[in-house]
């Protein structure tokens, strides 16, 4: 039965719970169900939706990743001084945060298969050592003069539509690395034997082991494909604020880590979905923004997102230990 | 017979990197200061700054024993400060003082029920649960607060964290004492003893006719009253108190606990080991301070130490397994 199917899903949870949020918000303001305010909710949120991504296939995979908000810090750096000092070329600035977040990502996997030591504790030993290092030797300091040709591609709009009141509502070419970024997760999970084998792997790495998988691999490539994507979204990041702060990122970590889980990954491994993962993003996008657009003074924030984590994180608890409990 | 010398040269290793990277690091300061490190000053100002973090990581250490983490120490810890800077400045005479111990302990405590109960009774994976509190502590402590500075505290609360006993100060004799009773619970009562078998396999803990709920919820109720003792000295050691303070050492007391030695798996970890992983971590913060380095450089080698202990434990390890 589809219905009893669908009954048992996170992601369908998930999605009433927006829709009511979204209804009622559409009914009390009148800005929330506007093109500009999605527009800019969609574009405000691609940098934390690719690294929520990055961070679902980790939990997938049975580890846990809080290092890559200094990976993507790293990346990001590295780029910003390449490209403001010696070649504003534009692929380059794709280019190298890539290639630095996937080389962190492979420090972190072969630093955690070789100690042995859970992933939680590795990756907040090389957050420390990575952002450290990149504090000490920046001093902090910002990169302002990015290249014309950095700061053109993230005006492009993909998106124009026009509005009485003469400011067209504009949809960000940035948006679009997100949407990228979904479907390659979605295809990697679903439709590739690597996406099997973390699967397997995250539910019984013992399993999996003995099943032939190679534990290493996947794990180079979990780690690598979470820097990778840490790397993309800092380009993100530096393209909608136009500059480069070593602070601006590190710190965001348990935002995208909560994020996540809401979507029904689980912290055990061996669970989660994309679908679930775009809808956690967009669960906290969207209370931020209608607490924003009620005038709700912003000390409020934080305690709106702790209580829509605990109680998510309750409920899905209860939830697993009633059906434990009635199959058993 | 093999097993126990085993565990002895296990243990004894452990401890034994802990104390060589401890005088390693002791003689490069000391070289690179002239000797101005091994001043008694500066050693009393270390035994000043070391209790605050020394609490937290105790704190810490506590919920890691039973495989648990708890993200939100801090929280508690700045929540209980606030709540005490609240009742210390707006009542007056002697009773703000006692006012403001008991305020800010209830509200730590409260906050541990809570934790508590979502972990143990509700299921919520600890990393998770904790996490959720922290964020949710920590808008309840801008909300109260409104985001400004509360200040401005009695002399004789100020003395809690400042002042001295003969000569030794009085923060360090608060943490030494506390570190003491800490000890004793955890390794000579039942509830310690339950909370070390809860780290090493909980289902076979349950099923020997331990209450293993219960021993959890205690667990991170001792260490919300811990990060509640701790508000104390952050509020006298900083003499405000702010919504966000101290957020850095989140993820430091996990940092600690393991280089003392502490499984982030459970089951294994002693007090001796996260003393001297402690006093490593001070010496080292202080040491950069007074040589005037970056305290950046100083966060990156604290990972870096981490990094290389774990290999090195690991190593040793291995080796003691080869060799049955």
């Amino acid at each position: 039965m589809i219905s009893t199917e669908l009954l048992k899903r996170t992601e369908f949870y998930l999605l009433i719970v927006i829709l009511i949020i979204s209804a009622v918000l559409s009914i009390v303001t009148e800005q929330f169900l506007t093109f500009s305010n999605w527009f800019d909710l969609l574009r405000n949120n691609s940098f934390l939706g690719i690294l929520a991504l990055g961070e679902l296939v980790i939990l997938i995979s049975g580890g846990i990743d809080v290092s890559f908000t200094a990976t993507a810090t790293v990346a990001q750096y590295i780029m910003g001084i390449v490209i403001s000092r010696y070649v504003g070329n534009l692929f380059l600035a794709f280019l190298i945060p890539g290639v630095v977040g996937v080389a962190l990502g492979s420090v972190n996997a072969v630093i955690i298969f070789f100690t042995g030591v859970p992933a939680v504790v590795v990756t907040i030993a090389t957050l420390n050592a990575f952002n450290g290092f990149l504090q000490f030797t920046t001093g902090g300091k910002w990169i302002y003069n990015l290249p014309g040709s950095f700061k053109n591609f993230a005006g492009i709009n993909m998106l124009k539509i026009s509005r009485p009141d003469g400011w067209p509502a504009t949809l960000s070419i940035l948006v679009l690395f997100w949407v990228g970024a979904i479907l390659i997760t979605w295809l990697i999970l679903n439709r590739t034997t690597i996406g099997r084998k973390l699967y397997a792997m995250g539910g019984n790495t013992e399993a999996a082991r003995r099943a032939g998988f190679s534990i290493f691999r996947l794990m180079i490539f979990s780690y690598c494909y979470m820097g990778f994507l840490a790397g993309l979204a800092s380009v993100v990041q530096a393209m909608q604020t136009q500059v480069i702060q070593p602070n601006a990122i590190v710190g965001r970590e348990l935002d995208v880590l909560a994020a996540t889980v809401i979507g029904g990954a689980s912290v055990f491994g061996g669970r989660g979905s994309v679908l679930g993962t775009v809808l956690g993003v967009l669960l906290l996008a969207i209370v931020r923004n209608g607490l924003i657009l009620l005038g709700v003074s912003s000390y409020w924030h934080k305690v709106a997102t702790g209580m829509i984590i605990l109680v998510a994180v309750i409920v899905m608890a209860l939830q697993r230990k009633f059906r434990t409990e009635s199959t058993a | 017979m093999f097993k126990l010398i085993e565990k002895l040269r296990e243990r004894h290793s452990e401890i034994l990197v802990l104390f060589l990277i401890l005088a390693t690091i002791i003689i490069m300061i000391s070289a690179a200061t002239g000797g101005r490190f091994l001043r008694i000053s500066f050693l009393r100002s270390l035994a000043f700054q070391l209790p605050m973090l020394g609490l937290l990581a105790l704190a810490q250490m506590g919920p890691m024993l039973t495989g648990g983490i708890d993200l939100s120490v801090i929280s508690i810890a700045n929540l209980s400060g606030i709540v005490a800077a609240i009742a210390l400045t707006s009542l007056t005479g002697p009773q703000a003082i006692i006012v403001a111990i008991f305020a800010a302990l209830l509200t730590a405590l409260a906050a541990g029920t809570l934790n508590g109960f979502i972990i143990s009774f509700i299921g919520v994976s600890p990393i998770i649960g904790t996490l959720g509190m922290m964020i949710f502590l920590r808008g309840v402590a801008l909300i109260v607060t409104r985001g400004s500075i509360i200040a401005g505290f009695p002399e004789n609360f100020l003395y809690l964290g400042n002042g001295t006993i003969v000569g030794i100060p009085l923060p360090l004799i608060i943490f030494l004492l506390v570190v003491a009773v800490f000890a004793v619970i955890i390794a000579k009562t039942p509830y310690g003893l339950s909370a070390y078998m809860i780290g090493s396999s909980e289902t076979a803990t349950k099923f020997s006719g331990v209450n293993t709920r219960w021993v959890i919820f205690r667990t991170y109720l001792t260490s919300s009253f811990l990060a509640g003792i701790t508000s104390f000295i952050m509020l006298t050691r900083y003499n405000a108190a702010k919504a966000g303070t101290g957020f850095s050492f989140l993820l430091l007391t996990v940092l600690i606990c393991v280089l003392g030695g502490v499984s982030p798996e459970g089951g294994v970890g002693k007090v001796t080991g996260l003393l001297l992983a402690i006093v490593i971590l001070q010496v080292i913060s202080s040491g950069f301070n007074l040589m005037g380095l970056s305290s950046h450089l100083a966060s990156a080698l604290w990972g870096v130490i981490l990094i290389f202990s774990l290999f090195l434990n690991k190593l040793m390890f291995s080796e003691g397994r080869g060799s049955t």
